[in-house]
């Protein structure tokens, strides 16, 4: 009797006890699965935030640039030697001579050759080409004596910034202890000062850093999107019309579909070796040309324009084709006159989104010669030029220290634009979605 | 005339050939427009392409044929000592005539080749005058066929219809051409290689060392093209990623569709999006720049020898490239798990996080599976972060601490820069491309037959 009623109390305690005695534990689990989750979450977005937070921070400092003020005296006996102010004559002056007199004047203690070169070296080498600018500009310059900011050598400029040491092993620094003392004394002077630097926005790619620009990098992109854009924008919608409205159901178009489906996952830098095979050792079209660029680009965003495309011509309602046909349009106008004007804005985003994608696109240019250093601003789609996100590539394959916030900040401009565009994308769905 | 003036004038024609093809209808209608088969602006539609696709196939076929013919005859007509030479000796030759022509190259030339490059602009001189008359004179013969083909009678609206339709089929198939493209581009070149590398060696070969000898007797002249090293540097950065991207992209999506509330979803899900539309170039300087030493010093400090390429540096970079990727495609399969599922397992008395893990997460996992396929080969096929991250020199190693190279990577490297097409250098990156495509292309085929498949089940 006993027994028995041990055993049921067993077990009258067990069901309730052991659901009672888990749940503390299962509701741990469940506290403890919700917390995965949101912490996963968090450090995605931990992620994001490192990422922009490197990168604003090594590049903001780009945006401003060292310049030098030098007394400059422009001695024509050095620049203008006949005295007649021609602009031929002018060209040919030795205005790097009227740097170095300037420094000199300033530290005139300094005798020694090496002191010498590494105190000219403050000065970038492209100083003495805005001289030259500055004369050839206002001719009457010549003989006077006055202020003239000039650019400070890269070294300098991260120094002023605070980004080169001042400290440690001499010989490991890029930046010497002389150096260290002569920008003390034109800092007390105060012939140092940060300006906006336009040279980044206005010039071209250069060896060095305080020279080097993002402009010819920015027309590259241009051009090559254009291209991309004029040729993927009608063949895409074009094709998604075909597809969507008047193709049958068959093998054929089954598969284009897959063929289409395959090349949205066909990795990019497959497209740039068809791109060099096909187009650049088959068809003979330049190198390094934004033309290539863009067909090797137009191809690989085809799939996403025609996908796009289709899925905006499904959302138009069979009733507006069936009304358009019902008063006697060929299934043509009817496309063309009724659906397509509905469509357009599926289509738009569709193709902004695509173009977003191209821009930041690099791993197939590459292949098709897009990374040659190139210092002119491109004017045509057939001149050779490079690309935002490959002068990215370049600026990050370099060892001085002043093409990392320059990188940085090519790559600020890059998202600026990549934003704008997905903006773009979301206020023209926003602004032009339809219910039906 | 320069092609592109001569494009514009082409379709400045055809504007023109639109407005008299318009003007005739009308004529021909006797001003009763009900009586034409067809809308004025068809006929207007019709005249223009008769005037401008014949000319422009003229224009087209012309550039196309152009230059060969014209190197042809400037070839033939060089003096004999000049064009006896070998194949390879002839296309500098020519490369030299081009310079001199376009007027790079301006010391000391031959005066034969100074000549030949004369013949060859007087030449392309030529073909352009004669282009450009054939092309307007077939572009005006063209749109006054067509203006004398119409009638009332005459059913322009069905012939302009039709070239329409089949320009778009056109260019529906321009996918199929690409794909052609690709295959034909990667195989031909692989098969060169495969003639001079065995493929048994290219696949199974341990050693990896691409460099070809510029002299016979140069140390380490002969080439190694054993891709097994590439193929694990590849598969062990993939690994890594995607030890990163599934548990995070995983329960990311987990929490966003399940517990979540609908405004943190709605800030949280496209703030993460952002990563996807990040360039690769951008996470490759990160992965570069700011991981990389960061893996490094941290493996220092806890004693462990780090090199400053690891394969552990561009893996996670590329695993948070991937988070997003993962994080939707599960999104959307566990949102498509019916909502009677998930009651039925709270009226047994299951908990939220025991229905996730013992109820829908099996049933949305052939979904999830193919979503990390999808993944994976996007890892496989991604560039520039390990260009950028991942070492040059190919090492057979398992550990993550160690510089490995992938396959991308070495397709870059071996293209990029100066480069003949005929030494297995650079043949070697298109055989890379051949068995990156076939392996993203096989796993592709398998994710998307998947997520078909399982996408059917509930809808």
């Amino acid at each position: 009797m006993n027994e028995i009623s041990d055993v049921s109390g067993q077990y009258s305690r067990r069901t309730i006890d052991i659901v009672h005695a888990s749940l503390v534990k299962r509701r741990r689990a469940e506290k403890r699965f919700q917390l995965y989750g949101l912490v996963s979450i968090v450090l995605g977005l931990c992620f994001l935030v490192i990422l922009f937070g490197s990168i604003i921070s090594k590049g903001y400092t780009a945006f401003q640039q060292t310049f030098i003020g030098l007394d400059i005296y422009f001695d024509p006996q050095l620049i203008d030697p006949e005295g007649r102010r021609d602009p031929n004559t002018l060209m040919e002056g030795n205005y790097d001579r009227l740097l170095k007199n300037a420094m000199s004047s300033l530290f005139p203690d300094v005798k020694e050759r090496r002191a010498k070169r590494s105190l000219y070296g403050l000065v970038s080498v492209g100083a003495s080409f805005d001289l030259r600018a500055q004369v050839l500009a206002r001719p009457d310059l010549v003989g006077s004596t006055g202020r003239v900011w000039v650019l400070a050598d890269d070294d300098v400029d991260m120094f002023v910034k605070g980004q080169l040491e001042r400290t440690g092993v001499e010989a490991d620094r890029r930046i010497k202890d002389n150096q260290i003392a002569w920008i003390d004394k034109l800092e007390a002077e105060s012939r140092i000062k940060k300006s906006l630097n336009t040279a980044f926005f206005a010039s071209g790619d250069s060896r060095e850093p305080e020279l080097a620009g993002i402009w010819g990098a920015v027309m590259g992109s241009l051009f090559t999107l254009l291209v991309t854009l004029g040729l993927s924008l009608p063949i895409g919608m074009a094709a998604a019309i075909y597809l969507e409205e008047f193709a049958p159901r068959n093998r054929w178009t089954d598969f284009i579909e897959v063929n289409i489906n395959n090349l949205a996952a066909v990795p990019s830098i497959v497209f740039g070796l068809l791109g060099l095979a096909v187009f650049i050792n088959f068809f003979g079209l330049p190198r390094s040309s934004p033309l290539v660029g863009g067909l090797v680009l137009t191809l690989m965003t085809l799939p996403v324009i025609i996908i796009a495309g289709r899925s905006a011509l499904k959302a138009v309602p069979p009733s507006v084709r069936e009304a358009a046909l019902g008063v006697g349009a060929s299934p043509m106008q009817t496309v063309f006159h009724h659906v397509l004007p509905l469509a357009v804005p599926g289509m738009m985003t569709g193709a902004i989104i695509g173009m977003a994608r191209a821009l930041g696109e690099s791993a197939p240019l590459l292949m098709i010669g897009m990374v040659a250093f190139i210092v002119d601003v491109p004017g045509s789609i057939m001149e050779p030029s490079t690309v935002l996100p490959v002068q990215i590539f370049l600026w990050a394959d370099s060892p001085e220290r002043g093409f990392v916030e320059r990188t940085s900040a090519a790559i600020m401009v890059l998202l600026l634009f990549l934003i704008f565009m997905n903006g773009l994308a979301v206020y023209i769905r926003r602004r032009f979605e339809r219910r039906w | 005339m320069q092609k592109s003036t001569l494009l514009f004038l082409l379709v400045l024609l055809s504007a023109a050939a639109y407005f008299i093809g318009r003007r005739r209808s009308l004529q021909v209608a006797g001003g009763t427009v009900r009586s034409l088969h067809s809308l004025p602006n068809y006929y207007g539609y019709f005249a223009a392409l008769w005037c401008g696709i014949p000319a422009l196939l003229v224009l087209f076929l012309w550039t196309a044929f152009e230059n060969s013919i014209v190197i042809q005859l400037v070839v033939s007509a060089l003096p004999e000592e000049l064009s006896s030479v070998s194949p390879d000796r002839l296309g500098l030759l020519i490369n030299d005539i081009r310079n001199v022509a376009s007027g790079v190259v301006a010391s000391e030339t031959d005066p034969a080749i100074e000549a030949a490059a004369n013949h060859y602009l007087e030449l392309k001189e030529m073909s352009n005058r004669l282009l450009s008359l054939l092309a307007i004179s077939v572009a005006i013969t063209g749109a006054a066929y067509a203006r004398q083909r119409i009638s009332k009678e005459h059913r322009a609206r069905n012939h302009v219809e039709k070239s329409v339709t089949i320009f778009l089929i056109a260019c529906s198939t321009i996918a199929i051409f690409t794909t052609i493209g690709i295959l034909l581009s990667v195989l031909f070149e692989s098969i060169r290689f495969f003639q001079e590398v065995p493929i048994t060696e290219f696949l199974f070969g341990l050693d990896w060392s691409p460099q070809m000898a510029i002299r016979e007797d140069q140390v380490g002249s002969s080439g190694a093209f054993g891709a097994v090293p590439l193929f694990v540097g590849t598969l062990l950065i993939s690994l890594i990623a995607m030890f990163v991207a599934v548990p995070i992209g995983l329960l990311s999506a987990i929490y966003l569709s399940e517990y979540a509330g609908s405004r943190f979803r709605a800030t949280a899900k496209p703030l993460l999006e952002i990563l996807a539309g990040i360039p690769t170039v951008v996470y490759g300087f990160f992965a570069a720049l700011v991981v990389a030493p960061f893996v490094r010093d941290l493996g220092g400090r806890l004693g462990l020898d780090v090199s400053s390429e690891s394969a552990l540096a561009a893996g996670l970079v590329m695993g948070i490239m991937i988070i997003p990727f993962v994080s939707s495609l599960s999104d959307d399969f566990i949102n498509a798990v019916p909502q009677s599922l998930r009651d039925g397992a709270y009226a047994l008395g299951a908990t939220q996080s025991e229905t996730i893990r013992q109820v829908i997460i099996p049933a949305a996992l052939p979904g999830i599976v193919g979503g990390i396929l999808l993944a994976v080969s996007r890892a496989i096929g991604e560039t520039m972060i390990v260009v950028m991250a991942a070492g040059l020199t190919a090492n057979l190693t398992a550990n993550p601490l160690a510089a490995v190279t992938t396959v991308t990577t070495q397709i870059v490297t071996l293209l990029v820069g100066d480069q003949e097409f005929d030494s297995p250098k650079t043949l070697a990156a298109f055989a890379l491309g051949l068995v990156l495509f076939l392996a993203t292309l096989a796993l592709n085929i398998v994710a998307l037959h998947v997520v078909r498949k399982y996408r059917e089940q509930y809808e």
